[in-house]
């Protein structure tokens, strides 16, 4: 797993308080992990924060997945 | 009961009667407060009053960079802000059909875009705490409306509208967002009525007299404390009866 895939997740279990083994790149945050709609933007905060990034709107929008939050800040440090 | 020992507290305006009675309230209840407003040594000599727990972070709120740095000041402060009061606010009253528009955008801009930018800021460190009060000081008139005062009443309801809104976004994370809209307190914004003026307006008070900012302060410490956890989205009316709503 990469430094930022394990990032994320560990910000994801902290956050939702889910357990580890639930948080697999499939993981729709709504759907799969219980997050309501101010979980998501809360969540997109501490991404924000964790990987000094911004992360605009409509951008924002299209995470809604684990592995849409991976791929999104792997893209960015690159 | 209303013990806020521990809590950290923002109070805008601190140098009015009425941000000044609601920042000593919520100290004397056990919390530290940061006062802010425009005149420095005003500010430095109120704090010298309370002695501890009290921090001076001037501000001009009709500036919009020096509203954006209100609030991680506040938290480098304090370590945290658990209470912010949305308290200043100016008047330049005028009659609407003569009313200029740097009168209205100086109004709406200190009443209410800056209160805005206080809650955006401070709601974020609320909503990791999962807890936190946003209390805002509005007026009657923005129910009741005021001739000459179209400006402070857009402001004042537009901050009613503006708490609603954010109450039902945040209600779930422990955090409440109050209005508290005074009638007419004995303030240097009230010393500036003639005594002809003053017995107009006592005549529509039920109480008969003006209110005390002390008054006021008292519905802010009530609306800061764990006690009114489930009272969110609401407008505190403290006017003596003059407008029962």
């Amino acid at each position: 797993m990469s430094d930022i895939a394990a990032r994320v997740k560990k910000i994801v279990i902290e956050h939702l308080g889910v357990e580890a083994d639930k948080v697999i790149e499939s993981a729709n945050f709504i759907d799969d992990l219980g997050a309501d709609s101010l979980d998501t933007v809360e969540l997109v905060m501490a991404f924000e924060e964790e990987f000094s990034v911004e992360i605009p709107d409509d951008a924002a929008e299209t995470i809604r997945t684990v592995g849409d939050a991976i791929s999104f800040l792997e893209k960015k440090a690159a | 009961m209303f013990d806020l020992t521990g809590k950290t507290a923002l109070v805008t305006g601190a140098t009015g009667g009425i941000g000044g009675a609601v920042a000593r309230a919520l100290h004397a209840q056990g919390a530290t407060v940061a006062v802010s407003g425009t005149r420095k040594e005003v500010l430095d000599a109120f704090a010298a009053e309370l002695g501890s727990r009290v921090h001076v972070i001037p501000a001009n709120l009709a500036d919009k960079d020096s509203v954006e740095a209100l609030v991680p000041a506040a938290e480098a402060a304090m370590g945290s802000l658990d209470i912010l009061v949305n308290n200043a606010g100016v008047t330049r009253d005028g009659l609407f059909m003569r009313m200029k528009d740097e009168d209205w955008d100086l109004v709406l801009r200190v009443n209410l875009e800056a209160a805005f930018r206080l809650a955006r800021a401070a709601v974020k460190g609320m909503m990791k705490r999962r807890s936190g009060r946003i209390i805002s000081i509005t007026s009657v008139v923005g129910t009741t409306g005021n001739p000459g005062q179209g400006n402070y009443a857009a402001s004042k309801a537009g901050l009613v509208g503006m708490s609603k809104s954010l109450a039902a976004e945040v209600a779930s994370r422990g955090i409440t967002v109050n209005c508290i809209a005074p009638g007419f307190i004995a303030t240097a914004m009230t010393d500036v009525l003639n005594d002809k003026q003053r017995e107009g307006i006592l005549g529509n008070v039920p109480a008969g007299r003006l209110g005390t900012p002390e008054e006021i302060a008292a519905a802010a410490v009530y609306l800061a404390s764990e006690e009114a956890s489930y009272v969110t989205g609401q407008t505190l009316h403290v006017n003596g009866g003059m407008a029962m709503i």
